[in-house]
């Protein structure tokens, strides 16, 4: 009985992110009153490639071609109807291209480069704080938290940068721009496989270093926790090996908060990837956000900020249809 | 009677010492919070003697030639367009710290306001605050952050930070909540309450005080991930386009490939201070912990 009431409740809860997401898309660009239209015939105007005369009428045109005319709540109806069929619309900037094809490619960069270093992370990451408050680790290793564990206070593109300066610019070891050679045309052979590889390396470094202290710091302390239960003494009293106290009664035991907070912990990393893939040019949705900003690329943007949020609520959703199975006790709580 | 004279003097000889000295003491023995808070201290202290130094007029283009290395005469360099570089940092750093806190304060604030109303009487109104919580945490605040942002077009630090809070208060109003929801369950409420205490009165009374080092706590947090909103943004190139700021300089760097050009000062001024920041938030924000719920060592 508990399965179907959780599982509804937790795809309504999709639904109901979705919702606000594409809410929130179709009205905050509203907010500041612009007529877009008008500002930008005005701008055609002033750049000397269009007429002033007759800009009433133009403007009435284009705003009927598009329902601007029509009252805001059916605007918002048609909105949502085209959002439920995933039709984002057209690029402004690289008309006709739309939205679509634009994020088809860009978001295969993204989810690759994201989707290993957040498990190298969690698993370095997780590994490295169940070791720090482990009294028996090697003291070289436990003098290693205080800097990582800093690093996770710093913004990744930072570190991107610091990294881009040594290995790129210094060192010339990894490439320091794109996702591929320029002239090499994206394909899916093992050559071009490899080049990309070599091209994600800086990113994925800068992301994995400034990440895996997000981890390590929870899992320390959900471990001396753990380490205070009384069920550890009582093992450790019966003389079981170390290594087996430490992953079978320790670790094993801390590590599931860790999972629930994956979920919570993708927004952040994505939101802090953006950047790190625009110092490194990397052709993901960061770099195409970034460049949709600049030329002001409004259906881009939105279209972005939309995927992104479908993105992470499907991965949340997963998680957390997922989590009970791993956890008992979520699944009596619930 | 002797016993009692004696505890008043030995009271009244703790009370003699001077609020600073005894601050003084305790932050010799919660170093985290002394090194974040002299580190903060230090930076604007560069700010305000920098001010005395440098003309703050050189922060705009053009007052000075393009892409010189450090020098005697421009110790940070100077960037493409001919800003003096510590010029920028010096009017780039308190704006900075200003943006955030403000963005922080009122973000706390309104957090407070809905995790004592919601937690307290419970009900409906819990309900709502709690699902829009949820709904809003699972969304990338930097997106919404966005979206305001180009709707706007061309803000300034003031509007910055009230952009900021729009998304700022969502994690401390979880966070408070729940320390209120165990809170309201101790006796000492209930007994506030059998004596005829109302809800306003036992939330400002009773519950507040207890609270006010967890919210100084949980302040420090809310203006850290405030400023990481902020200098993200301006990186992105939203920011406010009337003051030079950190963020802008990444901006103005990565947009002109200034790593790859090899023009290190271009972007090593804004990474020290940006980084110094944020190691001081971190580091106030772990002593913070400490002084909010002593329990709890998490020491660096």
């Amino acid at each position: 009985m508990w399965v179907a009431g959780y599982l509804l409740k937790r795809i309504a809860f999709f639904f109901l992110i979705v919702l606000t997401a594409a809410t929130v898309n179709f009205f905050l660009p509203r907010l500041s009153g612009q007529d877009p239209i008008r500002e930008r015939m005005i701008k055609q105007v002033q750049s000397g490639s269009a007429w002033g005369k007759g800009i009433e009428e133009m403007v009435e045109v284009y705003n009927a071609k598009f329902g601007l005319d029509r009252p805001l709540w059916q605007q918002y109806l048609t909105y949502l109807g085209d959002m439920a069929r995933f039709d984002l619309g057209h690029s402004i900037a690289f008309y006709p291209k739309t939205v679509k094809e634009i994020l088809r490619e860009a978001l295969l960069w993204t989810i690759g480069l994201l989707t290993m270093t957040t498990l190298l992370s969690f698993v370095f990451g997780t590994f490295f704080g169940a070791l720090v408050a482990w009294a028996r680790a090697p003291l070289w290793l436990r003098s290693l938290a205080p800097p990582i564990m800093t690093m996770a206070a710093i913004p990744y593109y930072l570190l991107g940068l610091i990294m881009l300066f040594v290995f790129a610019f210094e060192l010339r070891w990894f490439p320091g721009h794109g996702g591929y050679r320029i002239g090499t045309i994206p394909n899916l052979s093992w050559r071009f496989f490899l080049e990309a590889l070599e091209h994600s390396i800086l990113p994925a470094l800068s992301i994995l270093l400034s990440s895996l202290g997000f981890w390590a710091i929870a899992m320390r302390g959900m471990m001396v926790t753990v380490e205070g239960e009384d069920y550890m003494t009582l093992a450790e009293a019966k003389g079981i090996k170390s290594s087996r106290l430490f992953f079978d009664y320790g670790l094993r035991n801390a590590i599931l908060p860790q999972i629930t907070s994956l979920a919570l912990a993708m927004g952040y990393v994505f939101s802090g990837a953006l950047l790190v893939e625009v110092v490194f040019g990397f052709p993901g949705i960061g770099t195409v956000l970034f460049n949709s900003i600049k030329g002001v690329d409004y259906p881009v943007i939105q279209g972005i900020v939309l995927t992104i949020i479908l993105t992470l609520a499907t991965t949340t959703l997963i998680l957390d249809l997922t989590l009970p199975m791993l956890d008992p006790r979520i699944r009596r709580q619930t | 009677m002797t016993m009692r004279s004696n505890g008043n003097g030995a009271a009244a000889r703790l009370n003699n010492r001077s609020p600073l000295l005894e601050a003084l003491g305790y932050l010799r023995r919660n170093p985290s919070l002394a090194i974040g808070l002299s580190l903060i201290l230090g930076l604007l202290l560069f700010s305000v003697v920098g001010r005395l130094l440098v003309s703050i007029e050189d922060a705009s283009p053009l007052s000075a030639p393009p892409y010189q290395a450090p020098s005697a005469e421009y110790p940070f360099g100077t960037d493409k367009v001919g800003r003096d570089l510590l010029a920028v940092m010096i009017v780039g750093t308190p704006l900075t710290l200003r943006v955030g806190l403000l963005a922080g304060v009122l973000g706390v604030g309104f957090a407070s306001l809905l995790a004592f109303a919601g937690a307290y009487y419970g009900g409906i109104l819990d309900a709502v605050i709690r699902l829009v919580v949820d709904v809003g945490l699972t969304i990338p605040s930097i997106l919404i952050l966005i979206l305001i942002a180009i709707a706007l077009r061309g803000v300034n630090p003031t509007e910055m930070s009230l952009i900021v809070a729009a998304t700022a208060w969502l994690w401390p109003t979880r966070t408070i909540r729940s320390q209120v929801l165990s809170l309201k369950e101790r006796a000492y409420v209930d007994v506030a309450r059998m004596s005829g205490m109302r809800g306003r009165e036992i939330i400002v009374r009773e519950l507040m005080p207890n609270l006010i080092p967890f919210i100084v706590a949980n302040l420090v947090n809310t203006t850290a991930s405030a400023i990481l909103a902020t200098i993200g943004m301006e990186a992105l190139g939203l920011g406010p386009t009337s003051h030079p700021t950190l963020g802008m300089t990444i901006y103005w760097v990565i947009l002109h490939a200034g790593v790859l050009g090899g023009y290190w000062w271009w972007w090593v001024s804004p990474v020290v201070i940006i980084v110094l920041i944020f190691i001081a938030l971190y580091l106030t924000s772990v002593g913070m912990d400490e002084l909010a719920n002593p329990r709890l060592r998490r020491s660096v």
